[in-house]
């Protein structure tokens, strides 16, 4: 038939095959694994809550305590759980640099290696939101469903096309173009910052990974048919391009239509 | 009165004009007009142009015909985009472009620059056509009887006044009269005092308050309002709320305390303002901020604004929990109008 | 050689041929050849800034004919359907078939995202053309008798487009639109006394309800072009009448028009830039994304995006709403929502009103009763440049405070502290551009005097035997002497005595004071035009400086 034929040559269709691949394995496995329990699942090895600990007097406690309690500069820690830890410190968010309106994204100054076990650390203080695992972000989620949850629940703060956009008082919700499925997810586990949390029991684990889907496949991935993006920025950047180029260009032609042609005077 | 009349603030013109003017200047040829070579040229060029328009044409075509609609290539620069859109752009763009700078370049080389004066005329007309004219009417109106027989007068601008009337009331039928339609919404569909479920936007199932933990945001509906009713869009224009979490000992406002249920408050997600779903809410200063025109109410303190242009508190929706389900309840509809003011709002 | 075959053509017999008999045949019936003679070999003065309004003309066309493409593809309807096309993430969304059938216009019919956007430049061109266009017969004063009315025209052309231009942004239905939509609900509700009504009446109900598409689409392509059309054809009709203005220059005079003939020239430039301008905007339509509907997903009410912005020309509105602080009224039960009227009707219904009528409040100031068709250089009329780059200034800072939330993002701002630096400017940088205009003008005017009296500096530095090093500057020519000083200086006006010739108290009309001290205001400060004697005191006298 025409619709599917047409459906077949659109440009996301690899990608469309790919998730329904992905879709019945992931179905598969989630049918016969166990059910998931946050703290049951991979018990932190007590060498890694060592290590973390370590790591955590030397990187973390000045703001957040000795024991992960919180002081005047930080929050107390004590069951934000594994996610937010992987979330801020892999994104280069954590350890700030310095106390302003709001930690921006910026290089990670561990590897994911230490993350896990200051993670672990901070898990052993209170329990809270593991890490997900590699299946709950897969990019195999319903993007249709997706992107009804992102403009119902995400698009207010992070724009459309996830641009991001301004808060009150010089604070911003981030761009979305480049960062990491597993820390999208985990943002939305553990409402990092001023952003609110979307707990399972609100918004369940399925729905995160197809909000993931839809921000990767639409946000980061898409196409332009129209040409030039423009930052998608909407209507702002495209009244900025005509009275800058688009007129431009129509002012130098009326200039070059008017100008006298050059005189022979070569006699 | 001529007594009141100002002087004429203006010099006379060219009185004070020290440099006379040296007319217009004798015409140069330019190298067209002299050397037949340069006129050749000039005419391959334009010629060219119009040539690259024709095959422009052939372009747009051949890319309509052969190119696939949805494919998509990707180019320095431009990134991943559509090829076919690209194709037909340019290749028209070019035909038309060409088909432009062929005339212009043309008109500029090889028809005349030689400029010509031609004179103006005053636009007021000559005193004696002044006078036939407004004879010319006075007779007519004196022949019509306008002036004299005042019954017609009056009765035929009493009609042509009147007869418009006709097109204003048929317009009557554009809409339903406002009554107290933007006074109620589907919260209150069950009765003053009725419950109604509160349902997650997300799952469409009832919440628990339990599931609205701290420092999380829940969009919510009422129970029975779905995207296949016919008056979903108006509905949920007035209906749309949000849940969060506070301590109880962060709220400001007593009557937020006795409308909330163990922290758990719930607001309208309509600007009261002019009107845009407000859900930019930032949970560490329970503020909430319209993406529209930046008004920011403080949920902390019953929903007061605390910048921006709105001018009234976001409406909260009294909300407790069935004894027996546990899911939570709105108790009644809101207890005023919510989004942007009109004039009955009182 | 052109000019030859040009004479014999003139001169020669007329051709007996099929395109003669082809006229005769028309001739027999409508006689127009008296009119062809007079008007085909007409002057039109050649001159950039003469173009700006065709490129809005041209535009204007672009946007009837893509616009009559798009109808036929677009369905003006919002019942609900489930998306079936081939945009893969809107696949089962409900839906109306407005938005979908846009979807469809972007995806699925060839070359209908070319033409769509190719309409939507268009009209981002057309409107920016317009304020060009405006504001170069602004400052060169070519509103002047006898072209007051052709002003009104014009301006009411500014006000169609752009009312136009909000109806065809909301057509589609997408989220940015129905966003707009809704922000124009509030306004109209915020009417008093009517206002609750006139919002049912136009939506057909409750917002947004069944109809407001359909009506909307009726508005756009039916009612407001129309009226278009027909003001677009009186206003060329009256440049065509009353003859263009021109520039200061050699040989051209208040009475008379000097420039190239409308056959050929001037027709095959003005027919070639057409092609030009529908040329650049189709290479935009296919080089440049403008409105991607299809991410900003269907319209709800509940849903929203940050950097909900309208289209550029309605951005001054959006920005006036913004900046404005929240007062609002309760009297007797009635709600009066200062925070919305004041900002989305009185401000703009202030700026432009004072646009429509500026020819009449300087004329009255003036007294001026005569005919212009020489342009004023800019800086000859200092206050009037001042009032044009105020009027600029303050729709700018309303255009910029639209995108305040775009700026913050992108500058690391606060959007509190952007809204009020606007707040503040608003008011400021209005009397700011006054000012510096203003002296820019007369500064130029100053210039002018110097250039005319000591010459044009030539960058050449000479060595005299005495060892002093001047800058050799070279007198002007007769034209640009002409040119730098055919401006008049008008006197400010005066209060006549306070009795007159009998000793009678003179009464004065209130209206009168006022037009004296504006008058004062136009004309007491001015840069004297330097005197022929001046001149050939300075140039007779010594050769250099």
């Amino acid at each position: 038939m025409k619709k599917l034929s047409a459906r077949r040559r659109h440009p996301l269709a690899a990608i469309v095959v790919l998730l329904f691949a992905l879709a019945a394995t992931g179905g598969l496995y989630a049918a016969f694994a166990p059910a998931k329990s946050a703290q049951a699942e991979d018990a932190p090895s007590s060498l890694a809550v060592e290590e973390g600990k370590k790591l955590f007097l030397s990187g973390c406690s000045s703001c957040h305590g000795q024991a992960g309690q919180g002081t005047s500069d930080g929050p107390s820690l004590i069951g934000v759980g594994a996610a937010a830890v992987d979330f801020q410190v892999m994104t280069g968010r954590m350890p700030m640099q310095q106390q302003g309106p709001q930690a921006p994204r910026k290089p990670t100054a561990y590897t994911q290696a230490q993350a896990d076990q200051i993670a672990a650390f901070v898990a052993s203080l209170g329990a809270g939101p593991s890490v997900p695992n590699r299946d709950e972000y897969a990019l195999n989620g319903n993007i249709q469903e997706g992107g009804e949850l992102f403009r119902t629940n995400c698009s207010q703060c992070h724009n459309f096309s996830g641009e991001g956009g301004a808060l009150p008082e010089g604070k911003f919700a981030p761009p979305l173009k480049d960062v990491d499925p597993k820390h999208i997810y985990e943002a939305m586990l553990t409402g990092p910052q001023n952003m609110p949390s979307f707990p399972d029991a609100i918004m369940p684990p399925e729905q995160k990974k197809n909000i993931v889907t839809y921000i990767t496949g639409v946000t980061k991935d898409e196409p332009n048919p129209g040409g030039l993006g423009l930052g998608r920025l909407g209507p702002v950047s495209e009244g900025l391009f005509v009275w800058t180029i688009g007129l431009g260009l129509v002012i130098a032609v009326t200039i070059w239509i008017a100008a006298r042609t050059p005189k022979a005077r070569t006699k | 009165m001529s007594e009141e009349k100002l002087p004429e603030p203006h010099s006379p013109a060219g009185a004070l004009d020290p440099f006379a003017d040296p007319g217009l200047p004798a015409h140069e040829p330019r190298v067209t007009d002299i050397d037949e070579k340069a006129a050749r040229r000039a005419e391959r060029q334009v010629s060219l142009l119009f040539v690259i328009s024709m095959l422009a044409t052939i372009g747009f075509i051949a890319s309509y015909v052969s190119i696939d609609k949805y494919k998509i290539i990707d180019i320095f620069f431009f990134g991943k985009i559509g090829a076919l859109n690209l194709a037909l752009g340019c290749t028209l763009g070019v035909a038309l472009f060409c088909i432009g700078a062929g005339a212009i370049h043309w008109a500029r080389t090889l028809m005349t620059d030689e400029e010509i004066v031609q004179e103006r005329h005053e636009f007021k007309s000559d005193p004696a056509d002044r006078e036939g004219a407004i004879r010319e009417f006075q007779r007519g109106a004196a022949e019509s009887g306008f002036g004299r027989r005042s019954m017609i007068r009056r009765t035929m601008i009493g009609a042509m006044a009147l007869v418009p009337l006709s097109g204003v009331v048929l317009l009557r039928d554009l809409g339903p009269l406002p009554s107290v339609a933007l006074r109620h919404t589907w919260w209150g569909k069950n009765g003053k005092n009725g419950r109604t479920l509160i349902i997650n936007e997300n799952t469409n199932k009832p919440l628990r308050p339990e599931h609205i933990v701290k420092g999380s945001l829940v969009m919510a509906k009422p129970e029975g309002l779905n995207v296949d009713n016919h008056d979903y869009l108006e509905e949920i224009g007035k209906a749309a709320i949000l849940l969060i979490r506070l301590e109880p000992d962060e709220i400001k406002s007593k009557k937020q305390l006795e409308w909330s249920y163990n922290g758990v408050v719930a607001y309208s997600k309509i600007c009261t303002h002019v009107g845009c779903p407000i859900g930019l809410y930032e949970q560490q200063t329970h503020h909430l901020l319209c993406p529209c025109h930046q008004s920011t109410f403080d949920l902390a303190d019953d929903g007061a604004v605390v910048f921006g242009p709105a001018a009234r508190s976001l409406p909260q929706l009294k909300i407790t929990v069935n004894e027996k389900t546990g899911f939570l309840e709105a108790i009644g509809d809101f207890a005023e109008p919510v989004g942007p003011s009109f004039w009955e709002r009182g | 050689m052109a000019s030859t075959h040009a004479d014999s053509a003139a001169t020669g017999p007329i051709p007996d041929n099929a395109a003669t008999k082809t006229a005769d045949y028309f001739d027999e019936r409508l006689g127009f050849y008296g009119v062809a003679k007079k008007n085909l070999r007409k002057v039109f003065p050649d001159h950039w800034s003469f173009m700006l309004g065709e490129v809005a003309l041209y535009s204007f066309i672009i946007i009837l004919l893509t616009g009559v493409w798009l109808t036929l593809f677009f369905k003006p309807s919002m019942e609900e359907v489930v998306y079936s096309g081939s945009y893969v993430p809107l696949q089962g969304i409900h839906m109306s078939e407005a938005y979908a059938s846009t979807l469809d216009i972007s995806f699925d019919i060839r070359g209908g995202l070319a033409i769509r956007q190719i309409h939507h430049w268009a009209a981002l061109i057309f409107v920016s053309s317009l304020f060009v266009h405006m504001f170069r017969i602004f400052f060169t004063g070519a509103f002047r008798k006898p072209r007051e009315m052709n002003w009104l025209f014009g301006f009411l052309l500014l006000v169609l487009a752009m009312v136009n231009g909000f109806t065809g942004y909301s057509l589609p239905d997408d989220l940015l639109s129905g966003t707009g939509l809704r922000i124009a609900e509030g306004v109209v509700l915020a009417i008093p006394l009517v206002g609750t009504y006139l919002q049912f009446f136009l939506f057909g109900g409750q917002f947004p309800g069944h109809d407001i598409v359909p009506r909307l689409f009726t508005i756009h392509v039916l009612l407001v072009p129309a009226i278009m059309v027909a003001l677009v054809t009186v206003h060329l009709a009256l440049v065509f009448y009353q003859k263009h203005t021109q520039w200061p220059g050699a040989g051209k005079t208040e009475k008379n028009v000097v420039g190239l003939p409308l056959l050929p020239v001037y027709t095959a430039k003005a027919g070639g830039f057409f092609f030009i301008v529908f040329g650049i905007t189709a290479l935009l339509g296919g080089l440049v994304q403008i409105n991607p509907i299809w991410s900003y997903g269907p319209y709800t009410p509940d849903q929203i995006t940050a950097g909900s912005q309208p289209d550029w020309y309605i951005g001054f509105l959006e920005g006036s709403l913004r900046i404005m602080p929240n007062w609002e009224t309760n009297l007797w039960g009635h709600t009066i929502s200062w925070n919305v009227l004041i900002p989305s009707l009185v401000v703009p219904g202030v700026m432009f009103t004072f646009i429509a009528a500026y020819p009449w409040l300087e004329a009255w100031v003036t007294g001026d009763k005569r005919e212009h068709h020489i342009l004023d250089r800019p800086r000859n009329v200092p206050v009037r440049t001042g009032f044009g780059a105020a009027w600029i200034a303050m729709y700018l800072v309303l255009w910029i405070a639209g995108g305040n939330d775009i700026i913050a993002t992108h500058f690391h701002l606060s959007i509190n502290s952007i809204t009020w630096t606007m707040r503040v400017l608003f008011f400021v940088a209005p009397v700011l551009a006054f000012v510096v205009a203003r002296r820019i003008a007369m500064a130029l005017q100053r210039r002018d005097r110097d250039k005319v009296l000591h010459g044009r500096e030539t960058g050449i530095i000479k060595k005299l035997p005495h060892g002093e090093f001047i800058e050799i500057h070279e007198p002007l020519d007769a034209e640009k002497l002409h040119v730098l000083t055919a401006h008049e200086q008008p006197a400010p006006a005066e209060l006549p005595p306070a009795v007159d010739e009998n000793g009678v108290a003179r009464k004065l009309k209130p209206g009168q004071k006022l037009r004296v001290r504006l008058s004062k205001f136009y004309f007491a400060e001015q840069i004297e035009k330097p005197t022929a004697e001046e001149f050939k005191e300075i140039t007779s006298g010594h050769g250099h400086h």
